[in-house]
């Protein structure tokens, strides 16, 4: 069968993908136990996990990249706040004459800034198909284009770091100004709905929570399909040694490009789901601090594994939870420390103890 | 082009414009039995030049070797042919039809020249198996090799380059943690398995035992007659074994060939004394 074809050396999937199917089935039940049950979940709490999930996805992303392919991308986060603005103006538009100002045109921030008119590039969003296609559509050809100008010309390395970093930083600098159209430094909120339901109902909230898990699990399945296919040991041995796969006469640009873009689209995807959880999107999620936190979240989880990404960034983002909420001074160190120590005693990171010992 | 013509080529229902037809398309064509031309390359970096017109010429099927001192431009002369180095001028041809000089490297290697670099360069974190299905002939377009499988007969193409490279028994060893002779001889595999006509070898016995090295001899002269092989060597003793009597040997030197001909010609070549062993 397809799905064990793919799976069946992976056991760390394995064992995610059935903890996102019980966790599927199970949250409703929980979240649905009377209130004074020692059982129930409240709805705040799987919020918090289907946020968790979108970051997760992003995690998925990023090892995607830099795990298997070796471009250590610090500007994915550019990509996921792409996807979410993109879900941001669909959200915008469904709040028609609810808002402020009562315009059943234009959403607040336009009122306010005395436009008359929708802009050109908000046309469209009033259909869910089209932000649904444009959460990934954005992102996608972002990547496309700048991939295909910096892997064309071989940047490489830190280099390609620096101007991925460059990257998300000129946008967020863009999202910032008002002229732009999304918002300004306010970004995009107070939504109401999403496709009909209330975004502050319980049942849409586990709703989302379930979406966020199947977006995890169907991201999970392509990227460990496009891996363990010969795509992925080429993606491998790009990361190895370039220059031999290019002597070999493989296109190290084009799989670098392709990988990269699919890579995007996961990203936004994340953020898409990301952005009614949270209930806003504004240009802070471009800033180039939640990048490298991605990586970080590869990183400590363990590279080139695909559900070690998972578990770092469920792990690092409970621990910030946890410690911003019960040790709001020393949180920053803890997360410091917590970096220090998975750096230098676990360098395959968490799920590298779990795995038996490579010998290379 | 005269209005004229041009309007007729535009007309004419079967006339293929050149920018629509299919750039691989040049096939390798060796009716003069020279499979590579080089011919009055030069190439300097920052004044130094480290070639210096050179002209060099390897038969259809011919085993050649190179020798020459340090820094006499072996490397360099690899790179230009593979498409890592531009020469600032002179011509670079694979056969009748293929201009070296226009093509990148995955566009050379898939025309048919496979290179081993000096220090021996496997893909370490895959297994012996996985770096010779990679190195495999086929197509390398990316959605091509997303669903990529073995057929039955490279699957028994891969175990006979398993079994020539004496790695039969280790095909799920990760390639790095091979010894240095073992990875040596999984590039050759490598190569084998890419199928070049042409194959650009760079001291391929470099931390060899002797008798891998007699080993490697066996295999570089079996190879010749269906491949091309052209073997860069320091090591004086391997070079005399691979030449035998009757093969070409040619000595580089500051950038261009100093003696050209039979070893024992080579060696008694006065020149050829002198940079090698001072005046």
């Amino acid at each position: 069968m397809f799905l064990w074809r793919i799976m069946k050396d992976d056991r760390g999937g394995q064992i995610l993908l059935v903890l996102l199917a019980a966790a599927i089935v199970l949250v409703p039940i929980l979240n649905g136990l009377p209130s004074d049950s020692a059982l129930h979940l409240p709805t705040y709490t799987v919020t918090l996990i289907g946020k968790y999930l979108t970051l997760a996805l992003l995690a998925v992303a990023v090892d995607l990249v830099w795990g298997y392919l070796g471009i250590l991308t610090l500007g994915h986060g550019a990509f996921f706040a792409l996807g979410g603005y993109a879900m941001g103006m669909y959200l915008m538009r469904q709040i028609g004459d609810r808002g402020v100002y009562g315009n059943p045109e234009l959403p607040d921030f336009m009122v306010f800034l005395n436009w008359q008119e929708l802009p050109w590039f908000w046309q469209g969003f009033d259909q869910f198909w089209f932000a649904a296609i444009m959460v990934m559509l954005a992102p996608g050809i972002l990547a496309f284009v700048f991939g295909a100008l910096a892997f064309r010309s071989r940047v490489s390395g830190v280099y390609l770091s620096i101007i991925t970093q460059a990257l998300t930083f000129a946008l967020m600098l863009a999202f910032y100004r008002n002229e732009m159209g999304f918002g300004g430094n306010n970004g995009l909120t107070d939504f109401k709905d999403l496709l009909g339901f209330n975004l502050q109902s319980d049942s849409t909230r586990i709703g989302l929570f379930i979406a966020s898990a199947l977006a995890l699990a169907f991201s999970y399945l392509l990227c460990r399909y496009l891996m363990q296919s010969r795509l992925g040991r080429v993606c491998v041995a790009v990361r190895d040694a370039e220059s031999r796969a290019r002597f070999m006469g493989y296109r190290v640009e084009n799989v670098k490009l392709w990988v990269f873009t699919i890579s995007a689209m996961i990203a936004g995807v994340a953020g898409a789901l990301y952005v009614p959880q949270v209930g806003i999107i504004n240009p802070n999620e471009f800033s180039p601090l939640n990048s490298i936190e991605v990586v970080v979240w590869v990183a400590v989880g363990g590279r080139a594994t695909l559900y070690g990404a998972v578990v770092g960034a469920l792990v690092i983002n409970y621990a910030k939870s946890y410690f911003t909420a019960e040790l709001p001074d020393i949180w920053l160190f803890a997360l410091g420390g917590l970096f220090v120590l998975v750096t230098l005693l676990l360098p395959r990171g968490i799920t590298g103890l779990l795995r038996p010992k490579e010998a290379v | 082009m005269s209005l004229q013509s041009t309007m007729a080529e535009v007309l004419d229902r079967d006339h293929v414009f050149s920018f629509m037809a299919p750039q691989s398309a040049a096939n390798l064509n060796v009716d003069k039995s020279v499979l590579l031309y080089l011919e009055g390359i030069s190439v300097s970096f920052d004044g130094f030049k480290a070639i210096n017109d050179l002209n060099l010429y390897i038969n259809d099927g011919e085993l050649r070797c190179i020798i020459g001192p340090n820094g006499a431009g072996k490397t360099t002369m690899m790179d230009i042919i593979t498409g890592k180095t531009r020469p600032d001028s002179g011509a670079a041809w694979f056969g009748q039809t293929i201009n070296l000089l226009e093509m990148d490297e995955p566009a050379i290697a898939q025309a048919g020249i496979g290179r081993k670099f000096q220090k021996p360069t496997v893909f370490e974190f895959l297994t012996v198996f996985e770096n010779l299905e990679l190195a495999m002939a086929g197509d390398r377009a990316v959605l091509q090799i997303l669903g990529a499988r073995i057929s039955g007969e490279q699957r028994d193409r891969l175990d006979e380059v398993l079994e020539l490279i004496g790695l039969k028994q280790l095909p799920q060893m990760r390639a790095g943690s091979l010894s240095h002779g073992q990875k040596q001889w999984l590039e050759i595999g490598m190569l084998l398995m890419q199928q070049p006509r042409l194959l650009l070898v760079d001291e391929p016995v470099a931390g060899m035992t002797h008798q891998e090295m007699d080993r490697t001899a066996e295999l570089l002269t079996s190879l010749a007659g269906m491949h091309s092989v052209v073997v860069v060597e320091h090591d004086m003793d391997f070079v005399r074994s691979l030449a035998g009597k009757d093969r070409t040997v040619t000595v580089l030197h500051q950038g261009s060939v100093l003696a050209e001909g039979r070893m024992e010609q080579v060696q008694n070549n006065r020149k050829v004394v002198e940079v090698y062993l001072g005046e």
